[in-house]
């Protein structure tokens, strides 16, 4: 299984390194470099690089790869995904996951990493139990620990990796016992350049911060549960209630979880919520190209679109922009050539333009393509699906929490073609 | 031996004397501590040091806040000045290390842990710490004891006689009563890698297999591939420790054993039969990682024990490639044609262990995580029929929404699923549409799919979609496309014309690498109808002056070459050209000059024949050695000398050959012979360690070899049991014979697995004889009508391995279940002869299964008996012989079976109970505490409504926890239930229907009554295995006429059954569960509960437990075992002065704890 683990940042010095089994020199990862130098684009790396002993498995995130040495056979998806399960872990730790964080939290990673894998193999890896073994750095505990010289390691052996319910500790206690879920929904679309929908999905996720004493058995249950084309849940869903009544019942685990992600298809009809008027030309043999943008809401329910955010990647062609924008900031890298546009809110009544003249290279041809738009916002307060919850109930508890629930659209990956 | 003992006791007599003298210090440290000032000791210390490390020292301990932080900080400030004076401060610094190691404060060893951990981190050598390191392995500060261990793992294999000092420190960690301390003794045991203590491990290993605490085995399962790759020669003895671990019941190990099966024996497949069917129930509910190791051995396993779901259409892919590209329609067609070679083949079914897999790994794909998804994908793939892999589409294409890493590992493996099987991934096709800011390698993935799924009817929203691409700005991504235009072109007929206008109109872009892609790409479609595309050939000549890409250029001169009789005119001007340049072409580009020349040469010597000779010369004395052999060898075929051979006749036949079109086909094609989802299938090479996934068998394996017989005490009157069966035989039926071989099969591989169950283990020896003769009895029969019924039997083991699939939950069996077994086979060989082969095989089974269960029942009621001589129960005894004789006469009568619970049940529990008690007066110390009275209160039995008067049309439904153990299966709860007609008709076929249960549970149902007459009223007892869970089981009460919806939930003190032990077995067990299996509560206690007689009262009603005798009389404690995983729940109620009382509640199902605490405090408190 996993070998070892080198955190590389982005100007490439291996910043952290932990050996599961025997060591592994760190010049294993010169090949892990030459691939870096050969990709253009620091996503284009390929995540598996075989080398003449070992297997290197990385992923990227936030700027930092995250390198496994594999000796033998082993699912590839299995050390990604586990990769991705350190960030996680990292993130919910220190709050961010960066190489400073890393670095000045060392002796905790190192103490996660230790739980989290046992001879290469996944241990620990559900976040409730790992906070038992080891808890995560505040401000106040460090404190804490350097005056009175306590640690960060739980005095009491967690109890969580032994009970049924291994992503629950037993004995939590809240004042005030809460329940929140917050319904994301993303749009991923691509638009025609003649405005009309090519593909579009709706993915959701339903985030859950439970903060409730004892042991709780929730069920949540939805008015339209059919629309669900595929979903994905947290361990603790029972799967078998869902299969024949469509009810989430679940013992959830304490504090932040992601309970449930879906998927509707892209065989239903997906509600656009904006959309765009766009004029770009380039004319054959002038310097000076046409680019014009409007954005209008459509199909949104009466809600407003906040953080609209429009970016696009002109072509290489391109010297430099001159426009104006009816509303928000625009900004124009000439190195990366990446328009970005901050809108913020759309007001119908007074639609939101971008207006202006592009400077070619003087001599260039005329670029083949014109950009493609990528195009962010929010909407609060709605599932563009028209998914509802429809209640929850808790069981096993005597005492009456606060629930709430929250519905966000956002955009997912939404181009525009034009 | 005495080696051994040498190399333990040097260690351990060393750590002794470095802890003595330790010790010493410590203890006049700690003594004088008091008086000290808190901050003297330091302060003494730090004049010790040089001034240059205190800086270091104070740094480190006031920066960066402290914590981590402090350490991390403190390292970088002192690795500057490292860059400074390096060569002075790097041992001096380790120095102080050192000093602070040795201080007997933990907060100053804890910062140098830390700052040494840091330095592991960041790849530094501190090797030359070890001995002040390993001192403080027995430190007690848990935080630098963690850090210490990690210390060692790292350096223990460099250090290997230092590392020996910590090993006693271990050897103690495994004998603490805390489970999770012997864990993580374990854990690092096996870590350090030094060769020397292999023995240790060895047996550390092997006591933590058989450890009472699943965690433990947990870390053993663990250890062993730690220890195979420290000695490979352990693997027997570890293979025995694999064996043992895989027929453990615990969720939490199954997943570790499996992995290091995989790890130290993946070839030892005769190791899963007995555990397969528990580890296909036990996948749901095991952790994620375990799951996907599971899954991917049992895909292997499937691989080599059944058979190929497809046979019927893998014979058709066989006979005409065609079938599998071709339309459903023609694949009929197929079928028509070749009814003699079908009709050959025996119809498939498929076997209910392999159907099982398939059920229970469904779910999973429904997983968050991403590699248990893809490993149920790739085992529907390779193992699912046909009809039922394109469930596994949805879950993959949802997993393409996830980090790129997913998606990319994710699009390899869809790539050659849907060479394969298309259609799956047909109806998804817009998910692969690629967008802008994919990255490079996910956009061609994406292609690739969107290339393999094209076909007639999406082929123009595909060529569509491809149009845009070509437009991007990302070229290797336009290469890509222009390539799959290619592939689609030659896939498709019809859209061959389309796509070459469409790739001729490209060579007119202004982009050099698109045009030169397009030339290649033409050149191979071209070549598969040249003589209809004379004109884009001269198009493709006129563009020889602007291309510069060698790769398009030499793919034109070949192709004008190859079709120069297409273009006599324009093909010698070519010539001329290249020769002019040709010094200054590539190489690939003079070879295709060459060849150009030649070909010319041959077909019109008369224009080229100098241009030739021009061309081969200078070729002659190129640089390259490739282009001058070339030169030379068909200089000697071409041009016509004395000398030449008898090859130049030939030349223009090696030169002008008809050439096969070449065929585009996928990077993907067949790499799925790579099980999918390896590292092997996505780099398409072997990677060490791979497992060959097996082809499917041609005729599929004995499928009772997974059939489930743990050796019962019971059996050692086997012997006896099986004369008695031979006299019975003839009673049966004459087709007796066939179950020979499969019961001789059960008893091989039972006595071969002789650790399957360690109860059973000092049995083996009579066991095994018995089982031989019983081979030998039977090997006669074997020999005879073995032909006769071949597929009645095939069809039996089936039916047959699905009942065990169904019983492999429970450890139960004996040999009079395998008599029953013999008398239900004779019942069902009249029956099965009587079916018709049509019959749907699942509605069958369904059907001999619920008959078995009944059949079970009976014959297990038996068993019970025989098995609990300790439980005498005289009266229910005598009644049961009486009747165990009625019985064996009459196996069919069904009904005989309903009056036995229902007489039972007219005196209820205490019968038992007090029986029991009078049995346990003996044993017991203090027995003059036990009154029966005390113990099970008759009068509390609360009876709960489960169907009302009213609701139910007159038919009034009442049910009890009995508090019996349900004897034909044990683990069950027994529930007594009261049927009553109020109406003033009779009440037919009163039974249960659609049961919904939670993963796990099971009901054994009532026989059904036939009729219930107006006002009266029947008892009956039925069975559920509420698997320690307080859910509720679901069912339908079905009438005759009525269906009503009902659910039984038990109160958690209904799922023990009483446990009898001592008082000092009591505080053993204890002593077992302490720690977070202990619940401790204080209450009031209630104003009634004034003496224990009503606290034992009213706990023994609560919850069915027994009381424990116990010398004091301000304490009283109650056993109890959950019914279907028989852990143990001890109660123990502490009664105090002025009405408090303390509850303590130890068990290891925390749940039931947690509960069973609820429910007892809510009694007592009343």
């Amino acid at each position: 299984m996993i070998h070892s683990l080198f955190l590389v940042n982005a100007s490439g010095d291996i910043f952290l390194e932990k050996h599961w089994k025997s060591v592994v020199s760190r010049s294993v990862c010169d090949y892990f470099f030459e691939a870096l130098e050969r990709a253009t684009e620091p996503e284009n790396v390929p995540p598996v690089i075989p080398t003449p002993h070992h297997f290197l498995i990385n992923v990227l995130r936030h700027r930092i790869y995250f390198v496994a040495v594999i000796q033998s056979e082993v699912p590839p998806l299995f050390v990604i995904e586990f990769l991705h399960r350190v960030v996680d872990t990292f993130q919910d730790y220190f709050g961010v996951c960066s190489e400073a964080a890393i670095k000045d939290n060392v002796v905790v990673v190192y103490e996660l990493l230790e739980e989290m894998l046992d001879n290469g193999f996944p241990l620990a890896t559900e976040s409730n139990i790992l906070k038992e073994l080891i808890k995560p750095p505040t401000i106040l505990r460090t404190v804490v620990n350097t005056i009175t010289g306590s640690t960060n390691v739980g005095e009491q052996l967690p109890t969580g990796q032994l009970s049924v319910v291994p992503w629950r500790r037993t004995g939590v206690k809240y004042t005030n016992n809460e329940a929140y879920f917050d319904v994301v929904e993303e749009i991923d679309a691509i638009i025609d350049k003649s405005g009309s929908t090519i593909t579009a999905e709706i993915q959701g996720v339903i985030d859950a911060c439970v903060k409730l004493t004892g042991m709780p058995d929730l069920t949540l249950s939805f008015m339209n549960p059919r629309l669900l084309d595929d979903v994905s849940f947290h361990p603790c869903v029972r799967f078998k209630r869902w299969e024949a009544e469509r009810i989430l019942s679940f013992i959830p685990p304490d504090g932040n979880f992601r309970l449930l992600s879906y998927h509707v298809s892209s065989q239903n009809l997906v509600a656009i919520p904006v959309y765009v008027k766009h004029n770009i030309s380039f004319r054959e043999g002038s310097s000076q190209g046409r680019f014009e943008l409007t954005l209008g809401p459509k199909q949104t329910m009466g809600k407003a679109v906040e953080s609209v955010l429009v970016s696009s990647q002109l072509p290489r062609g391109v010297l430099n922009a001159n426009l104006s924008p009816s509303q928000g900031t625009y900004t124009f890298d000439p190195v990366t050539k990446l328009l970005s546009w901050d809108v913020g809110k759309i007001n119908p009544q007074k639609l939101p333009s971008l207006k202006g003249s592009v400077s070619l290279q003087t001599g260039a041809s005329k670029p083949d393509e014109n950009p493609t738009i990528n195009i962010q916002f929010k909407i609060q307060q709605l599932a563009i699906s028209g998914l509802k919850v429809n209640r929850l109930d808790m069981y096993g508890e005597k005492y009456k929490p606060f629930k709430g629930i929250k519905y966000m659209t956002k955009a997912g990956k939404f181009q525009v073609r034009t | 031996m005495t080696t051994m003992q040498k190399l333990l006791q040097l260690p351990v007599n060393a750590v002794n004397i470095v802890k003595g003298v330790q010790g010493v210090t410590q203890g006049q440290e700690e003594a004088l501590s008091p008086v000290l000032t808190p901050d003297s000791g330091p302060q003494n210390w730090y004049s010790a040091v040089q001034p240059e490390e205190l800086r270091h020292l104070r740094s480190g301990g006031t920066g960066g806040g402290g914590g981590g932080g402090g350490g991390e900080g403190s390292e970088d400030r002192s690795a500057l000045e490292e860059g400074l004076n390096s060569v002075q401060t790097q041992p001096l610094r380790h120095d102080d290390l050192k000093e602070m190691l040795d201080s007997n404060k933990d907060s100053l060893k804890l910062e140098a842990m830390k700052r040494i951990v840091a330095m592991i981190a960041r790849g530094k050598n501190a090797s030359d710490l070890f001995p002040a390191v390993v001192k403080n392995v027995a430190c007690k500060n848990i935080e630098v004891k963690k850090l210490v261990y990690v210390y060692l793992v790292r350096y223990a294999e460099e250090q290997q006689d230092l590392a020996l000092l910590s090993i006693s420190t271990f050897q103690r960690g495994l004998k603490d009563p805390n489970q999770l301390i012997r864990a993580s003794a374990l854990r690092v045991l096996s870590s350090i890698r030094v060769t020397i203590i292999v023995p240790i491990m060895m047996l550390a290993i092997k006591e933590a297999a058989s450890d009472m605490s699943p965690y433990v085995r947990k870390t053993a399962a663990h250890a062993i591939p730690k220890l195979h790759s420290l000695d490979p020669e352990q693997k027997d003895q570890l293979i025995e420790v694999i064996e043992k671990l895989l027929a453990d019941k615990t969720t939490l190990v199954a997943g570790s054993v499996v992995m290091a099966f995989e790890e130290v024996c993946p070839d030892r497949i005769d190791l899963i039969h007995k555990n397969y069917r528990k580890l296909c129930n036990l996948l749901i509910d095991v952790e994620e990682w375990g799951q996907v190791v599971i899954i991917n051995m049992l895909t292997r396993y499937a691989r080599t024990q059944f058979l190929n779901p497809n046979i019927n259409e893998s014979l058709l892919e066989e006979n005409s490639e065609k079938a599998f590209y071709a339309s459903d329609d023609e694949e009929e067609e197929d079928k028509k044609a070749e009814p003699a070679t079908l009709a050959k083949r025996k119809p498939y079914v498929m076997d209910p262990d392999h159907r099982l897999l398939l059920r229970n790994t469904k779910p999973l794909l429904q997983s968050r995580n991403a590699a248990v998804v893809m490993a149920v994908a790739q085992l529907y793939f390779h193992l699912a029929p046909k009809a039922e892999v394109g469930i596994i589409a949805k879950a993959l294409v949802r997993l393409m929404r996830s980090h790129s890493e997913v998606q990319y590992v994710v699009l390899q493996n869809v790539a050659t699923m849907s060479i394969k099987r298309r259609g799956m991934f047909e109806p998804y096709l817009k998910s692969f549409y690629i967008r802008s800011t994919d990255p490079t390698q996910i956009k061609v993935l994406k292609l690739e799919v969107l290339t393999n799924l094209a076909n007639e009817t999406n082929i123009s929203t595909i060529l569509r979609e491809f149009q845009t691409y070509i437009k991007s700005m990302d070229k290797d991504f336009v290469a890509a496309s222009i390539q799959a235009i290619g592939r689609c072109a030659t896939n498709i007929g019809e859209v061959r014309d389309t796509c070459l206008n469409g790739l001729v109109q490209l060579l007119s872009n202004r982009d050099e690498l698109v045009v030169a892609e397009s030339v290649v790409v033409i050149k191979k479609l071209l070549q598969m109808q040249p003589e209809q595309h004379s004109d884009i050939i001269k198009h493709m000549a006129k563009l020889i002056d602007n291309i510069q890409v060698p790769m398009a250029r030499a793919s034109i001169l070949w192709l004008i070459g190859e079709y120069c009789e297409h273009v006599p005119k324009i093909a010698p001007d070519v010539l001329r050209k290249m020769a002019k340049s040709f010094t200054n072409e590539e190489d690939i580009v003079k070879l295709q000059i060459i060849n150009l020349a030649a070909k010319l040469y041959l077909t019109n010597s008369k224009q080229s024949k100098l241009l030739t000779q021009y061309v081969l010369n200078l070729a002659k004395y190129d640089q390259n050695y490739d282009i001058r052999d070339r030169a030379r060898f068909i200089r000697q075929l071409i041009v016509p000398t004395d000398k030449s051979g008898a090859l130049s006749k030939y030349a223009k036949k090696l030169f002008l050959a008809l050439k096969p079109a070449p065929v585009l086909e996928s990077p993907f094609k067949d790499r799925d012979h790579f099980q999918l989802g390896s590292l092997s299938h996505l780099l398409n090479a072997k990677a060490a360690g791979y497992q060959e996934l097996p082809n499917w068998p041609e005729s599929a394996p004995d499928p009772s070899v997974r059939n489930v017989e743990i050796p019962d005490w019971s059996k050692c009157s086997s012997r006896k049991d099986r004369k008695e069966k031979k006299v019975e035989k003839p009673f049966y039926s004459d087709s007796e014979g066939e179950s020979g071989p499969t019961e001789s099969a059960d008893s091989e591989s039972d006595s071969g697995s002789g650790s399957a169950s360690a109860s059973g283990s000092d049995e083996s020896g009579s066991g095994s004889e018995s089982e031989e003769s019983g081979e030998e009895t039977e090997s006669d029969e074997e020999e005879e009508d073995e032909e006769e019924e071949k597929k009645k039997r095939k069809k039996l083991d089936k039916t047959k391995a699905k009942k065990q699939a169904e019983e492999s939950a429970e450890s139960e069996q004996s040999s009079s279940a395998e008599d029953r077994k013999r008398g239900r086979k004779a019942v069902k060989n009249q029956k099965s002869a009587s079916e018709s082969e049509s019959e749907s095989e699942s509605s069958e089974s369904e059907e001999e299964s619920e008959e078995e269960s009944e059949e079970e029942s009976e014959s297990d009621t038996n068993v019970r008996k025989k098995r609990t001589p300790v439980l005498k129960q005289p009266p229910k005894q005598s009644k049961k012989e009486s009747k165990k004789e009625t019985q064996e006469m009459s196996l069919l009568d069904l009904d005989d079976y309903e009056p036995a619970p229902a007489s039972a049940s007219v005196t209820p529990v205490n019968f038992l109970s007090s029986s029991l008690v009078s049995d346990l007066e003996g044993l017991s110390l203090t027995d003059t505490i036990l009154a029966p009275t005390t113990l099970a209160p008759s009068g509390s039995i609360k009876m709960y409504e489960l169907l009302h008067r009213i609701k139910g049309e007159g038919l009034a439904v009442e049910y009890c926890f009995s508090r019996q153990p349900f004897s034909p299966e044990p683990n069950m709860v027994a529930v007594q239930i009261q049927f009553t007609n109020n109406t003033n008709s009779e009440t037919k076929n009163l039974h249960i229907e659609d049961p919904r249960l939670q993963s796990g549970m099971r009901i054994r149902e009532f026989a059904e009554i036939d009729v219930l007459a107006a006002g009266e009223s029947v008892t009956v007892v039925m069975g559920i295995d509420f698997c320690d869970s307080t859910q509720a089981a679901n069912f339908q009460l079905c009438t005759h006429t009525r269906k009503f919806f009902v659910s039984i939930q038990p109160p958690v003190g209904e799922l023990m059954t009483p446990a009898f032990l001592t008082e000092n077995d009591f505080k053993k067990e204890q002593g077992k569960l302490m720690g977070m299996n202990e619940i401790l509560e204080k209450l009031t206690l209630g104003e009634k509960c004034v003496n224990e007689h009503v606290i034992v009262e009213r706990v023994t009603a609560t919850a069915n437990l027994s009381r424990v005798p116990c010398g004091s009389d301000k304490e009283c404690r109650f056993a109890g075992k959950t019914v279907s995983s028989g852990c143990l729940v001890l109660v123990t109620v502490t009664t105090k002065e002025g009405g408090g009382a303390q509850l303590t509640v130890n068990c290891e199902k925390m749940l039931i704890g947690t509960m069973l605490v609820k429910d007892i405090l809510q009694a007592l408190s009343q």
